[in-house]
């Protein structure tokens, strides 16, 4: 059974960028700020591309929700070796309050719709950390969920998961189709070279809109506000050892 | 469409007639208890907490595999009306398929408007999947609760504090342990215990194989007081016999940062950050850490920082109470062979 695979591309701000609270506390500041594709989906297509590689996949297609700007993350996934992309078109008024739920549902339509049989999804993305897609989108489908994935093996008609929880590794084996969420740990993505740059852009990007897919975004959580985290008092510097206990012990802390 | 399959399939048999008498019209909190070898875990009572704050009646559910001795500390907690025990050898693992659609039978038995789990690995599996069936929108790992539908949270790795309205009829929320202190159990306290005896769980898209746990003396780490977290500066995990040496000295858990983990000095559910797990323990001393924003995320609500580095510009110590520059190799050993004096007796 060779795969046809959709992998979920979010575009979110570049993990080592310090963000910054917007002044009028709506959201943080987005405009001239680096982006990336998110971590987690970079392992999810990793995955996806070496599952192809190893024959074991037929197709990949990637999908990005949210403005125009979505476009680079889904290259990004083509020159890593996805084969097309589908960016559901939503404008940034719109973008600002779509929550997990409606990105679950227009997941979940568009597998039904592409005769998908394994969707692979980062377990969070770094702007909300909500941790929600992979496994509202299971739910929705009916289909099983492997999450925090650090390990996944082929099998006939299954999928043999090493999962990461608390305290340690589980395996579990999940039937297909199936939804993963991916962990750190899963594998190295790759590099894009610059000659599969080139021929990424040559891969179609196929544009939708939640209505075409007749998915409702209204959104279901207002925002009130943004704020800076408390900022922790500064510290001091201390000369050795003996000092560094002393204090500890001063405060009760040994 | 594929729910109502599912409940077709006499999913769960009958559920007790008493709680059916319970009206929509009030607000009322189901808590999903968690429990590791069928201890209960703490996080539960930081759930009931969180469900204190929002002011309704309230139950638990849990479930598992042999989950008697969990329950029984349950109903220690005076402020839960009612316990539903699910104990079925269909619960191990604690799979989302096989609990997410109990939980969704309750809900429409009891028209909770609030079901709470603990923001661990069990919780954010299990949530969002019910979640995606009841069709309403997750609220994750919240630190704060202002009413019942306002809600508190950190985004982008804590560098932001989200304050939220849920409009969604019924709110699904993972709250973070160490935000809520723990419910205390009450020895007088007898909270009526309800088996759910007659469901039928069936869980044929997936199996349950095995787990590999790591075995450790030291306490939990999202439960210690104290903490030492090793980094990349630790440059093997051997070196970590060093930390484990003063952690046993202190009653320490000792955790680490991605780079250690992505090292192979330790195993991944060591790492503390905004991918791994969230501590605020009393005092938390990082040795060998840089300071990544990922890294803070999971530990700078901890109550006293020491940070031991030779870098003496590492963004560790602009977030810590007391910084010691210096060769770890040399600072550890010192204080592993110092500590004994200072330690209060």
């Amino acid at each position: 059974m060779s795969l046809r695979i959709l992998v979920g591309c979010k575009r979110v701000i570049d993990y080592a960028v310090k963000i910054r609270v917007k002044p009028d506390k709506t959201g943080v500041v987005t405009d001239g700020v680096k982006h990336s594709l998110n971590p987690f989906d970079e392992i999810a297509v990793e995955e996806a591309v070496r599952m192809k590689e190893a024959k074991a996949a037929a197709e990949i297609i990637a999908v990005s929700c949210g403005p125009q700007t979505s476009q680079e993350t889904l290259r990004t996934a083509l020159a890593m070796g996805a084969d097309r992309a589908i960016h559901v078109d939503i404008d940034a008024a719109a973008y600002s309050n779509l929550q997990p739920i409606h990105v679950s549902k227009i997941l979940a339509k568009l597998a039904q719709d592409e005769k998908i049989d394994l969707i692979i999804l980062g377990k969070q993305a770094i702007d909300d950390d909500a941790n929600q897609t992979a496994q509202m989108t299971a739910a929705m489908l009916n289909w099983p969920q492997a999450t925090f994935v650090s390990k996944v093996e082929k099998e006939d008609g299954s999928l043999k998961i090493v999962r990461e929880i608390d305290g340690g590794l589980e395996t579990i084996k999940v039937k297909l189709p199936a939804v993963l969420s991916v962990d750190l740990r899963l594998n190295e993505p790759r590099y894009a070279t610059l000659p599969n740059i080139m021929k990424a852009k040559k891969k179609p990007i196929e544009k939708k809109t939640p209505a075409d897919l007749g998915v409702d975004i209204t959104p279901r959580i207002e925002v009130l506000s943004v704020e800076e985290p408390p900022v922790r008092e500064a510290g001091s510097k201390v000369k050795d050892v003996d000092e560094l206990l002393g204090k500890l012990k001063e405060l009760g802390r040994i | 469409m594929a729910l109502r399959n599912l409940f077709q399939n006499n999913l769960l048999g009958k559920i007790s007639h008493s709680s059916r008498s319970f009206s929509h019209r009030y607000a009322s909190t189901l808590i999903i208890g968690d429990h590791k070898d069928g201890k209960l875990d703490p996080i539960t009572l930081s759930c009931v907490t969180a469900g204190k704050q929002l002011g309704h009646e309230m139950h638990c559910l849990i479930v598992g595999d042999g989950v008697e001795n969990a329950a029984k500390e349950l109903s220690k907690v005076d402020l839960l009306k009612k316990i539903f025990v699910g104990d079925n050898p269909a619960f191990k693992g604690m799979l989302a398929e096989a609990i997410a659609p109990l939980v969704v039978e309750l809900q429409k038995t009891n028209g909770y408007t609030h079901i709470l789990c603990g923001a661990n690995a069990f919780g954010k599996n299990l949530i969002p999947r019910v979640g995606g069936y009841l069709d309403a929108s997750p609220i994750s790992d919240i630190i704060g609760i202002k009413d019942d539908s306002t809600f508190i949270r950190t985004i982008y790795a804590g560098n932001a504090v989200q304050t939220l309205k849920a409009k969604d009829p019924i709110k699904l929320i993972s709250v973070r342990g160490t935000n809520f202190e723990k419910y205390e159990l009450s020895d007088s306290a007898n909270v009526p215990i309800e088996k759910l005896d007659k469901i039928d769980v069936k869980v044929d898209q997936v199996e349950w194989i095995s787990a590999e746990l790591s075995k450790s003396d030291r306490p939990e780490l999202t439960a210690a007081s104290k903490i030492i977290s090793g980094g990349r500066g630790m440059k093997s995990g051997d070196n970590f016999k060093l930390l484990y040496d003063l952690a046993d000295k202190i009653g320490a858990a000792v955790g680490a940062s991605r780079a250690a983990v992505d090292a192979g000095f330790v195993p991944n559910d060591l790492q503390v950050g905004q991918t791994g797990k969230i501590v605020a323990p009393e005092l938390y001393i990082a040795v060998g850490i840089s300071g990544a924003i990922q890294h803070l995320a999971g530990m700078k609500d901890s109550k006293t920082i020491v940070a031991i580095n030779k870098d003496g510009e590492a963004p560790i110590f602009e977030v810590a109470d007391f910084g010691l520059v210096a060769d770890l190799f040399k600072a550890i050993p010192e204080i592993n062979e110092k500590i004994d004096k200072y330690l209060s007796k």
